[in-house]
């Protein structure tokens, strides 16, 4: 919980992980990509504040301690949210596991869920195997990774077929919120990698679950916002908009937030803080502090309410995950809010 | 002009087709030599090791291809540095392969369709920065729909919108509407124009926030760049 100015906010880090890249975890023969991972990671570190940089070998692998104070001590967190992403072909033991996000979560009871994740090219055995995941961990949600590489393979479509049984599957588990990271390297290699018409088609499919795009389909937030204008099930996952811009470009930020606000409203924006990209205690004071500055260029977009701010910092996801909100927390009026947007002629 | 320098201003004319602004003003060369018998040689680097690889070819072959039409120039060799498909697109950009022929089994397409997609956002984008530019003006937002290319004062940014429409072979003249489709090339109606210019304005905005991420990205991961900006 944080408290400023009087008022409390409840938050809910819907995008955190713990993670080994350390060199001992390196396949071999992949070293090259496993190092690169984690340094596109690591540069990403670099547009929050200088203070909040970590060196690249506390960066690979940081303790169980560390990931606690960060969020819960310090970082105000009341839930945090495991989003793993496998990448077993470049980390021996993965990268940032069910089971590893698991094991954490069982040691700190009451502050993790713990999400998983599926692979449609694992086929019947994977999806027995996702199943029992879900039922181990009690996971609500999961996190696609589409542009994981697999032998030969650069990745998968929500369009494909295989991945409409593994869908179904989640209807039946109660695993509601598909959150679907958009990331490079997908194939075939000559389309656009951030393109986001297949969440379009399982959203307009699968009415009965959630889809969070993660980092707003950052670069192609316009793609995103088109597209969630037409899908009452698509949300906005914050991670990189709040970490990557609030801090270093400021007036994008603004921008960004004004259209996210405009085109997808204040009851579909999910906070996270993308630990251990970028720690949650800067984000959360940052954002609460910050408002739409007064711009000629901002002139579109109204200021942000403490209520909307306490929506996006955690009582959306309490919502999507059923988390218990404690009653001095919640909003007097729970309200559901259009967004502004423009309709159609 | 030194033939290095006309090097330079051939670069100039390469842009990264996602972000529409040209490859040196971005910090993408590293390094930029021309010896004594007109061999020129360009290294580029990215922001990141896993930048998409379709963007990163079409910017080595762009700049592969400007370098070649410079008089004194001999031979031609561009490098990407640092990228985890480096050495494919090398290979195949030297070689004067395409794109599929280059990542074989890995690509089903060229990328003319995707350069299309992304000249169409920098269309929607620069009609963005021209109506601002008019608003500003004081001219009423009900009246845009109106307007030609003509109505617009001259300026960079008219000039630019105007390039990248003739790159899609659209209407480009100073009697031509100011807001059309880029996709059907159709005028806008005064019934569309609102949600039109929404679009314009949420697309310039995410092409600058995305170079934004991308000009940041390059600084952490080239930490002298600051002292060599501004050279060339």
């Amino acid at each position: 919980m944080y408290t400023k100015d009087g008022e409390q906010y409840f938050v809910v880090d819907a995008h955190t992980h713990f993670w080994d890249a350390s060199p001992e975890n390196w396949v071999e023969g992949q070293e090259e990509f496993a190092k690169g991972w984690i340094e596109c990671f690591h540069a990403y570190q670099g547009l929050g504040p200088k203070e909040t940089h970590w060196p690249i070998d506390r960066f690979q692998k940081y303790s169980e301690e560390l990931m606690m104070h960060d969020l819960f001590e310090a970082g105000h967190v009341d839930k945090a949210i495991f989003q793993p992403t496998n990448l077993r072909q470049w980390y021996k033991n993965g990268f940032n596991t069910t089971e590893a996000d698991g094991a954490l979560a069982e040691r700190h009871p009451g502050k993790f869920l713990v999400n998983t994740t599926f692979d449609p090219r694992e086929g019947e055995e994977g999806l027995k195997a996702f199943e029992e995941r879900v039922k181990r961990y009690g996971a609500k949600g999961v996190k696609l990774y589409t542009a994981e590489w697999r032998g030969d393979s650069r990745g998968w479509s929500l369009k494909d077929p295989e991945a409409a049984r593994y869908l179904e599957k989640c209807e039946e588990l109660g695993v509601k919120n598909v959150h679907v990271h958009k990331g490079p390297t997908i194939w075939p290699l000559d389309k656009d990698a951030f393109d986001v018409s297949d969440i379009d088609h399982v959203a307009t499919n699968f009415q009965g679950l959630n889809f969070i795009v993660e980092h707003v389909g950052l670069p192609r937030i316009e793609d995103f916002c088109f597209m969630a204008t037409q899908e009452r099930n698509v949300y906005a996952g914050l991670a990189v908009v709040v970490g990557g811009l609030m801090h270093a470009r400021p007036k994008f930020f603004a921008k960004v937030m004004g259209e996210l606000m405009f085109w997808i409203g204040e009851d579909k924006l999910i906070f996270g803080a993308d630990y251990a990209i970028w720690e949650p205690k800067w984000q959360v004071e940052g954002f609460v502090d910050w408002n739409m500055p007064e711009d000629a260029e901002l002139s579109d977009f109204a200021p942000l309410t403490v209520a909307q701010k306490k929506k996006i910092l955690g009582l959306n996801a309490a919502r999507l995950y059923d988390i218990e909100v404690p009653p001095e927390l919640r909003l007097e009026q729970e309200t559901e809010v259009e967004p502004v947007g423009v309709q159609q002629p | 002009m030194t033939v290095v320098a006309a090097v330079w201003s051939a670069l100039r004319t390469v842009r990264d087709p996602e972000l529409d602004e040209p490859l040196p003003d971005l910090g993408f060369v590293a390094r930029c030599e021309v010896d004594p018998a007109g061999g020129a040689r360009v290294e580029l680097r990215l922001p990141t090791y896993f930048c998409a690889p379709n963007f990163a070819f079409l910017m080595v072959a762009d700049a592969y291809d400007a370098v070649a039409g410079v008089r004194g120039v001999t031979r031609v060799e561009v490098v990407l540095l640092h990228h985890f498909a480096a050495d494919v697109i090398n290979r195949g950009v030297a070689a004067r392969e395409g794109f599929v022929a280059s990542f074989d089994g890995e690509a089903a397409g060229e990328l003319d369709g995707l350069r299309a997609d992304f000249v169409r956002k920098a269309v929607l984008a620069g009609t963005d920065r021209v109506c601002r530019a008019l608003l500003a003006e004081g001219v009423d937002a009900a009246r845009l729909p109106g307007l030609t290319l003509g109505d617009v004062p001259a300026g960079p940014d008219l000039d630019r919108l105007r390039r990248r429409r003739n790159e899609l072979c659209l209407p480009a003249g100073d009697e031509d509407a100011l807001l059309l489709d880029p996709v059907t090339a159709l005028p806008i109606t005064p019934s569309e124009a609102k949600r039109h210019l929404a679009f314009a304005r949420l697309t310039r905005t995410s092409m600058e926030a995305n170079s934004g991420v991308c000009r940041g990205m390059l600084r952490v991961r080239y930490p002298r760049i600051q002292e060599e900006e501004n050279t060339g």
